[in-house]
């Protein structure tokens, strides 16, 4: 199939409706809008629902009364935006609706700004709103990555019948590369016994709500559901890790960067490798496996404080020292990486 | 003339004594079975009291986030255009915490019928004040009565009779009269929407004694003497009628 150049925010949107997503509810805010902006006439091209809401609390409450109908439904939001959204993520996990919430990450605490971030990992990963959950969380790191992932989000969604979230972020978004688009998918509103349609006579009235008012096993269900997901659904990507000294940890648009910090670093005869997580929960674990050489760890994150090095520490048990290389505004440079990594390695005497 | 309760509509209830909400759940049965609409209506009901409704009515029904639940009324119609969609909720949900929810929905024109319980009190949490407690009216957070200088009292009415949306009412679930005209506004409401006029709400003003601190009866007394020289009863649009 021809490659088709396309912005990272147009290809998750394209690719959300090849996978049968026919509604999108959400509100304008950089550095997603694209979505917004391309769902507003794509959808009706598809005889699919666009609405623009009033806020991202009603978009995303407005995807969830779409989902509990049995529509493969979509928002998307971003920085001040996507914590609005945690409302309606706690409830739909608790009440076990499919769905898929992206975020297109952008950097900073409060209003923080527009520029590419990761700060957003500690409230992906650890269930952003009120509660006792978590939800899988998918991080493309490339436009065709946006395009892969969403039909992945989707699968996963229903398999679990449970909110996925899709960490993009402001680079990806709105970088353009060329993608192979998937083919197109149809979704049927009645795949599933449990969406709202109306009673018949006879049959049991379907009711969404908190699963804890309806299921005796509530609490084993959960722990069941939750160590399925941890056993079923790590996915991570691994580049030369069979001999690294020093193993990064990257993923989303740093993972890139990394990866060409490993070429560079190889070039002058330093052994680094790299693991991708691209599923940042469940946290890829078994991915620390196949590091039989590594002396260090060092994860590369666009925020402050190193989101994603307890998991890491987790991950090793702690048998290695982790590391961390942190930029905030600019991208990552694999040069400053490179450093970094030599200077770890001198601090640890590796 | 044998009376028999809805079918729609299950035996038991948890409602307070003298409440309005099992009046207005018995009322909207009635209306259903009236349209033959009950088999494919979905119902979305707001937290707290609202919420309750869940497990008395036999539709399918969503239990929606404090305030929401007019927004997941409308995901559910755009999904499913062919079911008559139905959102209850308190004044709370409908004038405080979804005030943005109601006007934008109001906006849209979304054709869906919205039923707004008015008791002048957040009633689950204990009776706290809400933006329709009468001035003056002594509440849980406002316990010398709420202070007109610093808290208005807000008709949701008001706010809507303006906006182009297909039928506005309000009425009281006081007394027989009272009753049988509530049930012909939820009616109307009802058959806008499968006329596919847009949005309707219809707002019903409730006796809540226990966090009136009143017996039922004089509950009753307050919403029709006291709640409605704030919120007269009537009807205010009725987009090209539904006759």
């Amino acid at each position: 199939m021809a490659k088709e150049l396309m912005k990272g925010n147009e290809a998750l949107a394209e690719a959300a409706i090849r996978a049968g997503c026919r509604f999108y509810s959400g509100y304008p805010i950089t550095p997603q809008t694209e979505i917004l902006e391309y769902l507003s006439w794509r959808m009706d091209e598809v005889g699919g629902t666009f609405v623009q809401t009033e806020s991202e609390l009603a978009g995303v409450n407005m995807l969830l009364g779409a989902a509990a109908a049995g529509a493969r439904a979509l928002t998307s939001s971003a920085g001040p935006g996507f914590s609005l959204k945690q409302e309606g993520i706690s409830y739909l996990v608790a009440a076990d609706l499919p769905a898929v919430i992206i975020d297109v990450m952008r950097i900073g605490t409060g209003l923080g700004d527009i520029a590419q971030g990761q700060g957003d990992y500690w409230q992906l990963t650890r269930g952003g709103g009120h509660g006792d959950y978590h939800t899988i969380v998918l991080a493309p790191a490339s436009v065709q990555e946006n395009c892969d992932m969403m039909q992945v989000a989707f699968q996963l969604a229903e398999k679990y019948r449970h909110p996925v979230l899709v960490a993009s972020d402001a680079a990806i978004g709105q970088m353009m590369e060329g993608v192979e688009l998937p083919p197109m998918t149809e979704h049927d509103i009645d795949s599933y016994d449990w969406a709202v349609r109306g009673c018949l006579p006879g049959d049991s009235p379907r009711k969404i709500q908190n699963t804890y008012y309806t299921r005796p096993d509530y609490v084993e269900y959960l722990r069941e559901k939750y160590a399925s997901m941890e056993a079923n659904e790590q996915r991570w990507e691994s580049y030369m890790t069979e001999d690294a000294d020093v193993v990064l940890v990257a993923y989303g648009i740093s993972s890139r960067i990394s990866r060409e910090a490993v070429d560079m670093a190889r070039a002058q005869g330093l052994k680094l490798g790299l693991i991708r997580p691209i599923t940042l929960w469940p946290f890829p674990v078994k991915a620390f496996d196949a590091c039989p050489k590594a002396k260090a760890f060092m994860t590369v994150e666009i925020n402050i404080l190193g989101q994603m090095v307890d998991d890491v520490k987790l991950a090793v048990s702690s048998r290695c020292p982790v590391g961390f290389h942190g930029s905030f505004f600019s991208l990552p440079e694999p040069e400053e990486i490179i450093e970094q990594a030599k200077s770890l390695m001198e601090k640890e005497g590796i | 003339m044998k009376l028999k309760a809805p079918e729609s509509v299950f035996s038991s209830a948890s409602f307070c004594p003298g409440c309005g909400h099992g009046l207005a759940s018995r009322l909207i049965g009635e209306v259903a079975e009236e349209l033959g609409i009950q088999h494919s209506l979905v119902t979305v009901v707001d937290v707290a009291c609202c919420s309750f409704n869940i497990d008395y009515w036999k539709f399918d029904t969503i239990m929606a986030a404090h305030g929401r639940d007019i927004p997941t009324a409308v995901g559910v119609k755009h999904v499913r255009p062919g079911s008559s969609v139905l959102a209850y909720m308190g004044d709370g949900a409908a004038y405080s915490i979804g005030m943005a929810e109601t006007i934008h929905a109001a906006l849209r024109n979304d054709n869906i019928c919205v039923i707004v319980i008015n008791n002048s009190v957040f009633g689950m949490t204990g009776g706290q004040m809400a933006p329709t407690t009468l001035p003056g009216e002594k509440t849980a957070t406002s316990p010398k009565g709420k202070d007109p200088t610093r808290y208005g009292t807000l008709s949701g009415v008001e706010l809507l009779k303006h906006m182009d949306i297909a039928y506005l009412a309000r009425g009281e679930l006081v007394g027989s009269a009272g009753m049988i005209k509530a049930k012909k506004l939820i009616k109307s409401a009802f058959q806008h929407q499968l006329k596919g006029d847009g949005f309707s709400l219809v707002e019903l003003l409730s006796p809540c004694p226990t966090n009136l601190n009143l017996p039922p009866v004089k509950a009753r007394d307050f919403v029709h003497n006291e709640m409605t020289k704030y919120f007269p009863t009537g009807v205010f649009i009725d987009k090209g009628g539904v006759e």
